[in-house]
C-alpha cells in the first residue's frame, strides 16, 4: 500500500488542455472518489495515474516514487476498467493469475491466492468457465478479483459499476466498499455518479472542466459546497438555485429575493450591500406546511412520491422550488403551501464568480 | 395462397437462386476436373458431354511422373507459404501500430500504401528487374518472396487494422497494469483475440502469392525456379495445347489452397472477441 501525490499535474491533447494544475495528496489506505460530468477530466488523471496517459507536467508520486516515466506495469497498481477488460480467451482462473503469472508466482502460492480471491467474491464455481459465460455481474467480480490477488500498491477504479443495472450496482457497491474495509489499499474510484461518490469516499475530489472543484470529506461536499458546480453536483433531488440580492439594513443582513420576499441572511456571511448573489437550499431544508405556517407563499405543480419520501415542486411567484418530506403526503396540484427557507441551511454564492461568499 | 404454401416457395427462390450461383460459380472447376480425367483420344472425339464415356488419371500420372510439374509445386508452396507469413507478419505489427498508436506522418504513409496500390503492376516489371538484376534476385525464389511481400503488405496492413481496430483498447491496457509490456499484451492478448484476422491475411495473401503470374514470368526464366502458374504455360506449345495434362496439373494446384483454407475456415468464422467487455 502507498499515498499518491498528486503535484501540478497538467494534460493538454495538442493545444486543447483537459487538466489543469491538480493537486491532490491521498493517504496511505485511503478511499478516494473522483466525481464529476462526462468531460470533465477524472478518467484522464485516473489513467495517468495508471500510466495510460502521459503527464503534460508535473508529477505524480505513488509511496515515494516518483512514476512520471514509469510504463503501467512497473507502477504496481490494479485497475477496474468500465468495459471489465477481460481476457476473453483465458478462464476465469487465467483472468485472475496472470498478473501473477507474469511475475512467476509460484503455482502453489498462485492457487491458494486466486482460491481464496474466489471463495471471497463468490466466484469459485465458475473459475474454469469463460468470461463470456458470465453475466455482466460476475463479470465485474472477476474483474476485481483480478485486481485484488495482486495485493497492488493501489486500486483504481474507472466507473467500474456503469454498466450494471441499479440493483446490482448497489450490491456491488456495498462489496467495494466491504472489500476497501477488508483490505485496506489505497483507492481511486472514477464516476460520474454523485451516490456512489458519497457512499464509497473518505474523501471526494470534484472536478468540472479540467479543474479540481472541492476537495472534502462527502458531507463537507454536501453541507459547504464550495461552489455552485458542487452545490448543484452534490445532491439528489438537485439543489435548489434562487436569484437575490444581499441587502444591509443597519446592523441586519437581508436576502432579498427576485419576488421581493426578503430573508435574514445566514449568520456570519460576508459579502456587501448590493451584492448579487444565488441562494441555494437543499430540498430536504426547505419546510413546507399546508396550514400556512410560513413565511412565504406557493402552489403546489408536481409531486412525485419516491417511497422513502416525496418530493413536493413548488411554484411561486418568480422561482420554481423542491421540497422534499420524509412523509407521504398527496397535495393535489394547485393547493396553496406555504413555506420557509431557514437561514441556517442557505448557501450563498456571488452570482457572478459562482464561489460560496466568505464567512 | 396459404401462408405455409408462401414460405415454400419463397424457400425454393432463395435455395434456387443459391443452387443456380454456386453451380455457375463451380462449373469451371468441374469442367477442369471433367477434362482432366478425358482420355486424349476421347477430347474431341466425344462432343459436348457432362462426363466423358470412358476416364483415366493418366494425365495425372504424366504431370506427377513426367513433367516439371512436382518442382514447380514444391517452389509454389516455398514462396506462397514464405510470403503469407512474412507478409501476416508485417501487416500484425504495422496494423497494430496503424490502429494503436498516433504517430507523426501517419496521414502520409497511409497515403502512400494506398498510392502503391494504385498502378497497374505491369509498370514495375521493367524497373524491378533492373533493380534485381544485379542483386542476384532473378531467377530466385527470394526474389519473388521479397516481391509478392512488397505488393501485399499495404492491403494486408489494412486488413489487420480494421481487425485490431475491433478489439477494445481496455484489453491490452489491463494487461500492461498486470504487469506486461506492450509487447506481451500484443502477443499474449491481442493477437490470440486477433486469430481470425490473421488467418483472413494469411488466405488473402497465400491465394495472391499461389496464382501469381506476371513476376513469376518476368523474374524467372529457369525452370528451377518456376512457379506453378508459369509451368501451366508450359502445356501450351507453339502448335497444340495439352489440356488433359493442364487441367490435370490445375486440379492438382488447387489442392494445397483447399488445405490452406480448411485448415483456416475454423479462426476465419470465430467471432472470439465475444465476452472480452459488456455485451
Amino acid at each position: 500500500m502507498a499515498s499518491i501525490d498528486i503535484q501540478g499535474v497538467r494534460k493538454s491533447y495538442g493545444t486543447v488542455p483537459v487538466l489543469h494544475n491538480v493537486d491532490l495528496s491521498i493517504q496511505d489506505g485511503e478511499f478516494v472518489v473522483l466525481v464529476g460530468p462526462s468531460g470533465c477530466g477524472k478518467s484522464t488523471l485516473l489513467r495517468m495515474v495508471a500510466g495510460l496517459e502521459g503527464i503534460t507536467s508535473g508529477a505524480i508520486r505513488i509511496g515515494e516514487r516518483v512514476v512520471n516515466e514509469l510504463a503501467p506495469k512497473d507502477r504496481d497498481i490494479a485497475m477496474v476498467f468500465q468495459s471489465y477488460a477481460l481476457y476473453p480467451h483465458m478462464t476465469v482462473r487465467d483472468n485472475m493469475n496472470y498478473s501473477l503469472r507474469l511475475r512467476r508466482t509460484p503455482a502453489e502460492r498462485m492457487a491458494h491466492v486466486v482460491s481464496a480471491a474466489a471463495s471471497k467474491l463468490g466466484l469459485d464455481t465458475f473459475l474454469d468457465r469463460k468470461p463470456r459465460t458470465l453475466s455482466g455481474g460476475q463479470r465485474q467480480r472477476v474483474a476485481m478479483g483480478r485486481s485484488i490477488v495482486r495485493q497492488p500498491q493501489a486500486f483504481l477504479f474507472d466507473e467500474p459499476l456503469s454498466n450494471l443495472d441499479a440493483r446490482l450496482r448497489e450490491q456491488m457497491r456495498v462489496e467495494i466498499k466491504k472489500l476497501h474495509r477488508d483490505l485496506g489499499t489505497t483507492s481511486i474510484y472514477v464516476t460520474h455518479d454523485q451516490v456512489e461518490a458519497m457512499t464509497l469516499a473518505d474523501r471526494i475530489v470534484a472536478m468540472n472542466g479540467g479543474v479540481v472543484q472541492q476537495v472534502g470529506t462527502p458531507l463537507d461536499l454536501y453541507e459547504r459546497p464550495t461552489n455552485l458546480f458542487v452545490a448543484g453536483f452534490i445532491g439528489s433531488p438537485a439543489i435548489n438555485i434562487i436569484n437575490a440580492v444581499l441587502r444591509h439594513d443597519g446592523e441586519q443582513r437581508l436576502i432579498a429575493l427576485e419576488s421581493g420576499e426578503r430573508i435574514p441572511a445566514p449568520p456570519r456571511v460576508g459579502g456587501h450591500d448590493g451584492q448579487a448573489v444565488k441562494v441555494g437550499i437543499r430540498p430536504e431544508d426547505v419546510q413546507i406546511s399546508a396550514q400556512a405556517e410560513g413565511d412565504f407563499a406557493g402552489h403546489v405543480e408536481l409531486v412525485e412520491p419516491m417511497g422513502l419520501g416525496t418530493i413536493v415542486h413548488l411554484g411561486t411567484a418568480h422561482h420554481a422550488l423542491k421540497a422534499f418530506v420524509v412523509e407521504r403526503v398527496n397535495y393535489p396540484v394547485g393547493t396553496n403551501i406555504a413555506y420557509r427557507l431557514p437561514a441556517s441551511k442557505l448557501h450563498i454564492f456571488d452570482a457572478k464568480t459562482g464561489q460560496r461568499l466568505p464567512e | 395462397m396459404t401462408s405455409s404454401a408462401r414460405s415454400t416457395s419463397h424457400w425454393l427462390l432463395h435455395y434456387g437462386l443459391l443452387a443456380f450461383y454456386v453451380a455457375f460459380a463451380l462449373f469451371p472447376l468441374y469442367w477442369l476436373l471433367k477434362v482432366s480425367v478425358t482420355p486424349n483420344d476421347l477430347l474431341y472425339s466425344e462432343g459436348i458431354r457432362l462426363w466423358p464415356s470412358r476416364s483415366s488419371l493418366a494425365h495425372y500420372t504424366f504431370v506427377l511422373a513426367h513433367s516439371d510439374f512436382p518442382l514447380f509445386f514444391k517452389n509454389s508452396v516455398i514462396v506462397s507459404g514464405s510470403t503469407a507469413v512474412l507478409v501476416t507478419l508485417i501487416a500484425a505489427l504495422s496494423g497494430y501500430a496503424m490502429s494503436r498508436f498516433d504517430f507523426r506522418g501517419k496521414m502520409w504513409l497511409v497515403g502512400l500504401m494506398l498510392i502503391t496500390q494504385m498502378f497497374p503492376l505491369v509498370m514495375l516489371v521493367a524497373p524491378i528487374f533492373k533493380l534485381f538484376s544485379p542483386l542476384g534476385l532473378t531467377n530466385s525464389l527470394t526474389g519473388l518472396v521479397i516481391v509478392y511481400t512488397a505488393f501485399n503488405v499495404p492491403f494486408a496492413t489494412f486488413l489487420m487494422q480494421s481487425f485490431f481496430d475491433g478489439i477494445p483498447k481496455d484489453l491490452e491496457e489491463a494487461a500492461m497494469i498486470d504487469g506486461a509490456s506492450r509487447f506481451r499484451a500484443f502477443r499474449q492478448i491481442i493477437l490470440p483475440l486477433t486469430l481470425p484476422g490473421v488467418a483472413a491475411t494469411l488466405g488473402f495473401v497465400f491465394t495472391a502469392a499461389w496464382s501469381e503470374l506476371l513476376f513469376a514470368l518476368m523474374l524467372v526464366s529457369k525452370a528451377d525456379a518456376s512457379t506453378f502458374p508459369v509451368g501451366l504455360l508450359g502445356f501450351v506449345s507453339k502448335f497444340s495445347v495439352d489440356f488433359g495434362q493442364m487441367m490435370a496439373a490445375g486440379v492438382l494446384a488447387l489442392i494445397p489452397a483447399c488445405l490452406f483454407f480448411l485448415l483456416i475456415q475454423r479462426y476465419l468464422v470465430q467471432g472470439l472477441t465475444a465476452g472480452a467487455v459488456k455485451g
